[in-house]
């Protein structure tokens, strides 16, 4: 026998049960447990990727880095490299992977560049889906890819058919936030004609973008539209410290003036790492409930298991 | 601004078939020259907000079964606990009425709010348990309910297209009554701890304590507690299953002090000194409730609800859930073949 009623209370002051302290109780465990995400980034070289990286985080992923030369390029193919860094604010921690894509459409024919990638992502999924059904559960690692950023370039005119390939290719498996790179380069004016390229563009070839969710009642729905009118975001990275009216900020110095990176004047890097930090929790929703398990249907459907 | 350790990934032993990404080894987070002025503050503890949010959105199950002989109060107390009517009392059986042959289980449920939480409550009786002049294996009917709803929520598990959440109907705490003799547990008592101690998370609880005085309680928990350790019963919270020194200080204190709880229970409000308060009228005093002096539902309560409610459902599905699961895996050579179909009738060749 199952009603369901709303069941009436108790009078006043003595109604109070005490299981709205259940959030609280989830919240503790959580914190012991910690946070694990893991971010991918593609793009070309050269567009400003691991810097921008770096600043997201306040880290340096790539210390001893070596940048090969063009004729090393050449011979190499799409690599995938995954750097792990623990993260704590507050006391909350963050086991963060970033996967990079280095010799992403580098090469002269890019034709396959990015099946490599997608066999990454594939194969988190299916490792996982492997930990998912066997015997011992208790301590599964989820390396699945949460969330892609794709870096365009700010030379041309709107997605080049590369980004395309790849958008449509990824869609369906990972959520893709694109990225204008080296927004500095850029007027405003040039700025906003871009974004409103690659945005027709993506609607034209049907690729469908990580989307922000509604709004909740108590979040601001303002900031929220602001948030969504922006992507795709046009951001600066910067590991240097330049110091402007008398505060140290990251940025970049040019003869014509400085570059500041957190400055929502400049560019849109608060806005992309706002967005990317208080939807960690969406964005690895989706990749479960969405990414995984169009993967997992169809996975089992193949092998008939 | 960050100073965690060193960790390189090691991923689970994973088959042939997948290969390892190259693996940069990790960075350490020193305090470059840079980031030494620099106090940036990423947002990272956001995440605690995002996930208190999303529990709050969709709210939570929690399935609680109570089992003891009639008479002993278990409506009463639920309803107590959660302040609503959520069990209905029965009378005893009358004459006309016959006492079921086999113990019947009753799911009730109901939705519950409170400080913007939904709750969706569903409590199950047992009408019939220990009631019979033969008691022989009354717990099964328990048991396999229990079970059924393992076996439920695996079959949704590993359906190809299987709903974003799972409806958890499976047992997360089962609150078992002792009758207050004052002299020790019974036989029914122990048997029926014994086999299911092993499948749920059993909370042991003193009945219509107030037939008690204080050193009565005192010697009679002791003889309890001694009784069960005696006869290896594991009751919530297992000692086993503490996470870390914080859990396994607080449980201790709980295991070999509070438990198992004394409780009272009434849906009757008295005025005592100017509030109102739930109790129970006598010639010689009214019992609160919820007076700590008096009993301990007070204690009760806020064990099963406010403080370790999370942990007896993450404990079902870990612990108990997966036990059944892995069973199940080795006894049929497999599980439950897929489906696409999402009706209850794919009982296979299993």
């Amino acid at each position: 026998v199952f009603n369901f009623s709303l069941s009436c209370q108790f009078s006043d002051g003595a109604g109070y049960v005490g299981f709205a302290n259940l959030p609280n109780q989830v919240h503790r465990k959580s914190v012991k447990k910690g946070f694990e995400f893991t971010l991918m980034v593609v793009g070309e070289s050269g567009l400003g990727k691991s810097t921008l990286i770096n600043s997201l985080f306040l880290t340096d992923l790539y210390p001893e880095r070596y940048i090969p030369g063009a004729a090393e390029k050449i011979e190499r193919t799409v690599q995938i490299e995954a750097s792990t860094v623990e993260i704590e604010e507050r006391g909350v921690k963050l086991r963060l992977t970033v996967v990079d894509t280095p010799g992403y459409g580098d090469a002269i024919n890019s034709q396959d560049c990015f099946k490599t990638i997608i066999q990454y992502i594939d194969n988190q999924f299916e490792r996982y889906l492997h930990d998912e059904s066997g015997l011992n559960r208790r301590h599964i690692v989820d390396n699945r890819v949460h969330c892609c950023f794709y870096f365009i370039s700010p030379f041309g005119h709107g997605l080049k058919p590369l980004d395309v390939e790849f958008m449509k290719a990824l869609h369906g498996k990972v959520n893709i936030v694109p990225v204008i790179a080296k927004a500095d380069t850029l007027t405003l004016k040039e700025r906003e004609r871009l974004k409103r390229r690659v945005l027709d563009e993506i609607s034209e070839h049907g690729i469908r973008i990580y989307q922000l969710p509604d709004a909740d009642s108590d979040e601001d729905e303002e900031f929220k539209e602001q948030t969504r009118a922006s992507i795709p975001f046009a951001v600066i990275g910067s590991n240097q410290l330049i110091e402007v009216k008398g505060k140290k900020i990251r940025g970049r110095l040019y003869p014509w003036g400085v570059v500041e990176v957190e400055n929502p004047e400049h560019n849109d890097f608060l806005k992309l790492r706002t967005m990317l930090v208080t939807h960690m929790q969406d964005l690895q929703e989706v990749t479960q409930d969405l990414h995984y398990e169009n993967f997992r249907s169809e996975r089992l459907k193949r092998t008939g298991k | 601004p960050c100073a965690g350790p060193v960790e390189s990934k090691t991923e689970a032993a994973m088959s042939e078939l997948v290969p390892e990404p190259r693996q940069k080894p990790a960075v350490p987070m020193k305090p470059m020259g840079i980031n030494a002025n620099l106090l940036g503050y990423i947002g990272i503890d956001t995440i605690i907000e995002q996930m208190r949010k999303k529990t709050m959105k969709t709210g939570f199950d929690f399935n609680i079964m109570v089992v003891g002989q009639s008479g002993l109060g278990k409506s009463t107390l639920v309803n107590t606990l959660f302040k609503s009517q959520v069990s209905r009392k029965s009378s005893g059986w009358n004459r006309e009425e016959k006492i079921p042959k086999t113990v019947e289980i009753k799911a009730i449920g109901h939705v519950i709010e409170e400080g913007g939480v939904k709750m969706k409550l569903t409590v199950i009786d047992t009408p019939g348990f220990g009631d019979q002049i033969n008691n022989e294996n009354c717990w099964e009917p328990i048991e396999k309910y229990i079970n059924e709803q393992y076996e439920k929520f695996l079959k949704e598990e590993v359906n190809i297209a299987r709903k974003k959440r799972i409806p958890d109907t499976r047992v997360h705490c089962c609150l078992y009554f002792i009758s207050p003799t004052g002299h020790s547990l019974r036989p029914l008592d122990l048997e029926f701890m014994k086999h299911l101690s092993k499948v749920v998370n059993i909370i042991p609880v003193i009945a219509k304590a107030d037939t008690m005085t204080l050193e009565e309680k005192i010697e009679f928990k002791q003889r309890v507690r001694k009784e069960l350790e005696v006869n290896g019963i594991e009751f919530y919270p297992q000692k086993e299953f503490d996470e870390d020194l914080e859990d396994k200080t607080e449980n201790d204190k709980i295991r070999q002090e509070s438990m198992p709880f004394a409780v009272v229970g009434s849906d009757k409000e008295y005025q005592v000194n100017g509030k109102r308060v739930l109790g129970r009228k006598t010639p010689w005093g009214i019992i609160e409730v919820e007076n700590l002096t008096h009993c301990e539902f007070a204690l009760l309560r806020d064990f099963v609800i406010r403080t370790h409610l999370q942990d007896l459902k993450e404990v079902t599905h870990n612990i108990h859930y997966e036990t059944y699961r892995a069973k199940r895996l080795n006894d049929n050579g497999g599980l439950p073949p897929m489906t696409t179909e999402t009706e209850e009738n794919h009982e296979s060749n299993l």
